[in-house]
């Protein structure tokens, strides 16, 4: 089939247009982290005409950014580690088995993602903070707690991913398997998760993405000790001055990690929703 | 999310999923084998509990209780009251109840725009995108770059992008093209809803971009030939093969964008770090807002509660009209 001329130009206008919209934003980010202060405070330049590295010296030491990135480092790891775990063995029960519950429980769970995160925030922090001054377990203001809540978060969407991953895997592997003697676990282990690997790598980015990003929940359920990225760059707007760009040049550095983690398994998410959702 | 997928799935999928238990290398049908879905569903059911059910069912309680900042260290203290909170908060003719309603024109004119929006750039790119070409593996990753960063870091930037004095958006408009002669102010008074509008079309139109792609993939190539054959022009394959074939993909992702938009608290909270303007005053923020100010959380939870009425309600209504329609179709 042919491409006619009136649609190539459409073709190249769409792109040029999406692509200034995507990519201003960003160079901006990028341009402004490599520029002084008093560059970034004195009416806006496209090129930084006296350029440096120093924001991205200055940026540890204006708050306390390593500490936050620790936490989120933290945070965001186990929970996504954990939250895979979880996820692997739910989808298995849902991809393998037919059980009493199956369509409440998938039904449930999908639901829960739909939900206004500020609906769970007044509870959860009552909750949170009740618990500690009942049982001394302290879930407010720590790390653990926000490990719990945002295992959850990407829980639901992990677990639906996975189902989609694990019903594309034939059952003759799970039989064969069978026939040689190995338990469901080790059916599980030795023949489902090895073919589903860019799956299970796949959700577990995207569960650390969810962590890293969160917002709402990091601002109220922090305090200083256990804050994380998300509240802690806006410690860059002070009272007599803000450090457009030590913001920048931070923004810059947290985003890399999951930008590229999650542009470099991209096919595998399009896999997944293809699988999922796309039927 | 895949309310209307995941039904005819388990169906289809029934007559298999007992093989299993029906192999060559048969096992007893005992206890432990009928168990065995539970306990491996038990840590997400946990949790799920733990963390979304019982803080709903507390949150339904608390929006009956007087859980005003009397009551708040030690909340077994606070009064049951009914629905006073609902009463009061959702009452139209009180300044409260004016101003969630105020909220929540906002936001569903800011949901309803952003979907809108979102989904216009995802198909282009999509539609455009589907044809190899040179470079189409970087401007794929490129455009799904505003989704992959952390949420903060992207509206931050646009908040760089929109201060009046140093950003970039009023040195075009006013330095470069002249089209003002004052420097505007982007976020507050009635430009910031325009503002928000716009960041979180950037931020969320790659999601609907990467949805819509993967369902495009599942178009058969023939389709488009055939259509070609008879003398389909570009906007008549567009409506005739592209658009119905994209229909199940469309129905979800409208749905999902609409409720991530209602819900959404991010954006807003990131761009006018934490004092929205009353004109960009999303329900989200409202609710966060009024409840920590003045830590009055019984009136909170039921502003929360009836928000979730609200979306049940839209989302079932949804779901209903649009199985109707397809069952029409069929």
């Amino acid at each position: 089939m042919r491409e006619t001329a009136g649609e190539r130009w459409g073709r190249r206008i769409v792109l040029t247009l999406l692509t200034l919209f995507v990519v201003i934003p960003l160079y901006v980010m990028v341009t402004s982290a490599a520029k002084p202060l008093q560059d970034v405070q004195n009416g806006f330049t496209w090129w930084p005409s006296r350029p440096t590295l120093q924001p991205f010296i200055d940026m540890w030491s204006t708050v306390p950014l390593a500490r936050y990135l620790v936490n989120s480092l933290v945070v965001s790891s186990i929970a996504a580690v954990c939250s895979v775990a979880v996820a692997i063995f739910a989808a298995f029960a849902v991809s393998r088995y037919r059980f009493r519950g199956r369509g409440v429980f998938s039904v449930t769970v999908l639901s829960t993602q739909m939900f206004p995160g500020i609906l769970f925030l007044l509870p959860l922090f009552l909750i949170y903070v009740n618990l500690g001054n009942a049982t001394g377990i302290e879930l407010y203001a720590s790390r653990t707690g926000l490990v719990i809540t945002y295992l959850t978060f990407s829980l639901p969407f992990s677990i639906w991913m996975l189902v989609g991953y694990f019903d594309s895997i034939p059952r003759g592997l799970d039989e064969a398997a069978q026939v040689d003697g190995a338990g469901p676990l080790r059916t599980l282990f030795q023949v489902i998760l090895p073919a589903a690997v860019p799956g299970v790598v796949a959700v577990t980015v995207y569960a650390f993405m969810t962590a890293w990003g969160e917002v709402l929940f990091a601002s109220v359920m922090t305090d200083e000790g256990s804050r994380t990225l998300a509240v802690g760059l806006q410690g860059y707007s002070t009272q007599f001055n803000v450090y457009w760009n030590q913001i920048m040049a931070a923004s810059l550095v947290v985003s890399i990690p999951v930008v590229v983690g999650f542009l470099a398994l991209q096919r595998y998410f399009v896999a997944g929703l293809t699988a999922g959702a796309v039927k | 999310m895949a309310t209307s997928t995941t039904a005819p799935d388990a169906d289809r999928r029934e007559p298999r999923a007992g093989s299993p238990a029906r192999g060559p290398a048969r096992r007893p049908r005992g206890p432990r084998r009928s168990l065995l879905p539970y306990l491996l569903l038990a840590p997400a059911v946990v949790l799920e509990l733990a963390i979304h059910v019982i803080p709903m069912v507390v949150g339904v309680w608390m929006s009956l209780l007087e859980l005003t900042q009397f009551h708040i260290r030690d909340w077994s203290t606070a009064p049951f009251i009914g629905l006073e909170n609902y009463r009061a908060t959702l009452d139209l003719n009180s300044a409260a109840g004016k101003e969630l309603l105020h909220s929540f024109w906002i936001t569903l004119a800011y949901s309803l725009l952003s979907v809108g929006f979102a989904w216009l750039l995802g198909i282009s790119a999509a539609v455009v995108l589907q044809r190899p070409f040179r470079g189409r593996a970087i401007l794929r990753a490129l455009f799904l770059t505003p989704y992959a960063l952390p949420v903060y870091a992207a509206v931050i930037t646009w908040s760089f992008l929109l201060q009046r004095d140093t950003g970039l958006v009023n040195h075009v408009l006013v330095d470069q093209l002249g089209l003002m002669n004052e420097r505007p102010f982007w976020l507050i008074g009635d430009n910031s809803f325009w503002s928000l509008l716009v960041v979180s079309v950037w931020r969320n139109w790659p999601f609907a971009f990467l949805c819509l792609m993967a369902g495009l993939q599942n178009v058969p190539g023939e389709l488009y030939e055939a259509a070609a054959i008879d003398g389909a022009g570009f906007w008549r394959r567009l409506r005739s093969v592209t658009l119905p074939m994209l229909r199940p993909v469309n129905l979800v992702l409208l749905l999902v964008l609409f409720l991530w938009t209602f819900n959404d608290f991010n954006t807003p909270f990131v761009l006018f770090g934490g004092s929205a303007p009353e004109q960009a005053d999303l329900i989200s923020i409202h609710i966060y807002r009024s409840s920590f100010k003045t830590w009055d959380f019984g009136s909170g939870s039921a502003m929360s509660v009836a928000l979730l009425l609200f979306l049940l309600i839209v989302s079932a209504a949804y779901l209903l009209i649009t199985n109707r329609r397809r069952d029409d179709h069929a």
